[in-house]
C-alpha cells in the first residue's frame, strides 16, 4: 500500500507540478487545489491503468476519486485483483 | 416538462453557488465603438464614465478602423447582410473565397476555410482530422476551446508541462506507436502573454513524425517581423500543419475564424467539420472588412511596429514602477497581484481611476496567481500609457505592493 502510494505521489509531482519548489503529500488536493485540471485526469488514469493492470470506468474516475493521492489508492485497490 | 418550482431552484442554486464563489461575471456596457478611449456604464445603471480601455483584444487598434468602416459598408451593399444558408448549399460567396485565399497567402500556408468563429474551427478540427488510433498531444495551458474541441475527438489525449520541451518528448515517445500523433500548441498564451517556441516544437515533431496545430488567435497581425504570426517569429512558416486563428482580436475584431494549413488537412475539414457543415459562415459585411484589414496589413508594418513600441514602453514603465510581470514580449502584459481579492479591488481602483484593466483568478489562472492582465494597442497613445501607468502607480502606493517581492505579497495578502 505504502509503496502504491510513493509511486503514484512521484507520478504526480513529475507529471504535473510546474514548479520545481512545490511540495505535496499524500493528502494534498490535486483537483481541487489545481494541481491536476480535470483534463489533465485523463493521463492519470492511464498511467494507473498501464501500471496496476486495470480498467477504472469512467463513471468511477470522478474528480473527487482522483483528488488526492490517498483518495486514488483507495480508487485503484477497488480494481486490483 | 414545464418549468417547474423544483426546476427554478436547480438553477437558482447554481447561480447562487458562482456568485457565492465570487465567481459571477458581470458584463459592462460600453457606450461608444470599440477603441483606446471608452465610455463605460458600471455598474448597470450608472452614468457612463470616460475610461481608457487596458483589457481588449484590439491589438493593432483596427476594430474601429475608418478604412476598414468604409470596406464593410461596401460589403454589405454589395453582398447584402446575410446568407441564409450553410457554405455548401447555397451560402458561399465569391468573397469567402478570396478571403481564404488572402489569409492563406497572409499566413504563408496551402488553403485555408473559414469557420463562424476561432471556437468553431477548434471545435471541429480535431474530431474532422483525428480518429481513435491516433493522439494529440497538448500544451497544459492550451486555450479552453481547444480542450472542448479535443473532448469531442476520439483519439487518444494527453498534455505536456507548459512550454516544457522535454515533457513533450517524453510524450512524443511515449505515444510512438501512434498512427498520427498531433502537438497542440498556443502560439501566444492569452493569460500569461509568453509564446510558444515553434521551432523547438517543429524540431521535435519531425524527429517523431508528429503534425503541429498552433492556435495562433492572440498573434496574427502583430508578432514576427511582419505580423504573420508566432510562425514567423521563430522561423518555421510553412513547417505548421495546422493554423486556428480569430478575426475576433487584432485582425478587425468582429467575429469568425479559419483553419489554415497542409491543403489536404483543409479539405477535410471542408468535407468533415462539423461546425463548417451545419452553421453559417461569416457574414459578408464581416468579409469585406476582414479583407479590408489584411490588406492594410500587408501594405505596412507600421500597425505593428507601434504597438511593439508601446508594448515595451508599458512594461518599462511598470517594471520601473516596481510591479511584478509575467515575462515576455507580447501586448499581453499581466500584473502579478498573487491575491484574487487583490486582483478584484486593484481592478475596482484602477476602474475609478478611469483604467479599465480586468483581474483574473483561479479557476481562469493558476491558484495563488491572480493578476490584472493588462493588454496594448497600436490604438494606444504614449499619453494614454503615461495616464494609465500614473493610475497603477497610485493604486499600487495604496496596496503598498510596489518593489514588493512575490513572496512579501503573499505575506501580506495569501495567495
Amino acid at each position: 500500500m505504502d509503496e502504491m502510494k510513493d509511486v503514484i505521489l512521484k507520478y504526480v509531482k513529475n507529471e504535473y507540478l510546474e514548479d520545481e519548489d512545490q511540495e505535496i503529500g499524500y493528502d494534498t488536493p490535486l483537483i481541487s487545489g489545481g494541481i491536476v485540471d480535470s483534463f489533465s485526469m485523463v493521463s492519470l488514469k492511464r498511467f494507473l491503468e498501464n501500471k496496476y493492470k486495470i480498467s477504472i470506468p469512467d463513471d468511477k474516475a470522478t474528480p473527487e476519486a482522483f483528488d488526492s493521492v490517498t483518495r486514488i489508492v483507495v480508487l485503484v485497490n477497488q480494481f486490483v485483483k | 416538462m414545464s418549468y417547474t418550482a423544483t426546476v427554478k431552484h436547480i438553477y437558482e442554486d447554481q447561480i447562487k453557488s458562482i456568485r457565492d464563489a465570487g465567481l459571477f461575471k458581470q458584463e459592462r456596457f460600453i457606450h461608444s465603438q470599440q477603441a483606446a478611449d471608452i465610455e463605460v456604464e458600471f455598474p448597470p445603471g450608472a452614468p457612463s464614465k470616460k475610461v481608457i480601455n487596458m483589457c481588449a483584444n484590439n491589438y493593432l487598434g483596427m476594430s474601429s478602423h475608418p478604412e476598414v468602416l468604409d470596406a464593410a459598408m461596401d460589403g454589405l451593399k454589395c453582398r447584402g447582410y446575410g446568407m441564409s444558408s450553410v457554405r455548401f448549399i447555397c451560402g458561399t460567396q465569391d468573397i469567402h473565397k478570396i478571403l481564404e485565399d488572402q489569409i492563406t497567402d497572409f499566413l504563408g500556408t496551402e488553403a485555408t476555410i473559414l469557420f463562424p468563429s476561432c471556437m468553431d474551427a477548434n471545435a471541429g478540427v480535431f474530431e474532422a482530422l483525428l480518429s481513435k488510433d491516433d493522439v494529440m498531444i497538448a500544451d497544459r495551458l492550451v486555450h479552453a476551446s481547444i480542450i472542448d474541441g479535443m473532448r469531442l475527438c476520439a483519439a487518444e489525449n494527453d498534455s505536456f508541462k507548459h512550454g516544457n520541451m522535454e515533457h513533450l518528448e517524453e510524450k512524443l515517445r511515449l505515444h510512438a506507436d501512434k498512427r498520427l500523433k498531433m502537438v497542440i500548441t498556443d502560439g501566444v498564451f492569452s493569460m500569461d502573454g509568453d509564446t510558444a517556441r515553434l521551432d523547438q516544437i517543429v524540431a521535435l515533431c519531425e524527429k517523431y513524425g508528429a503534425m503541429v496545430f498552433v492556435d495562433d488567435s492572440h498573434a496574427s497581425g502583430f508578432i514576427g517581423k511582419t505580423g504573420r504570426g508566432t510562425h514567423e517569429k521563430y522561423g518555421v512558416v510553412g513547417k505548421i500543419d495546422v493554423i486556428t486563428t480569430t478575426f475576433g482580436k487584432a485582425l478587425g475584431g468582429a467575429s469568425g475564424g479559419c483553419v489554415s494549413g497542409r491543403k489536404e488537412l483543409v479539405e477535410i475539414c471542408r468535407q468533415r467539420a462539423r461546425p463548417y457543415l451545419f452553421s453559417n459562415t461569416i457574414a459578408p459585411v464581416v468579409v469585406a472588412g476582414v479583407m479590408r484589414v489584411l490588406e492594410i496589413l500587408s501594405q505596412s508594418t507600421e500597425r505593428r511596429d507601434k504597438l511593439e513600441r508601446n508594448t515595451e514602453y508599458w512594461r518599462r514603465g511598470l517594471t520601473n514602477a516596481g510591479f511584478i510581470l509575467k515575462d515576455g514580449d507580447t501586448p499581453i502584459v499581466p500584473v502579478m497581484l498573487f491575491n484574487a481579492k487583490l486582483s478584484q479591488d486593484v481592478s475596482r481602483d484602477l476602474f475609478s481611476e478611469g483604467i479599465y484593466a480586468v483581474g483574473f483568478f483561479f479557476p481562469v489562472v493558476p491558484q495563488g496567481q491572480a493578476r490584472i492582465r493588462t493588454q496594448i494597442s497600436a490604438g494606444h497613445e504614449i499619453q494614454h500609457l503615461d495616464q494609465a501607468l500614473e493610475a497603477f502607480i497610485k493604486v499600487g502606493k495604496k496596496y503598498e505592493i510596489l518593489g514588493k517581492t512575490k513572496q512579501e505579497i503573499i505575506d501580506r495578502y495569501g495567495a
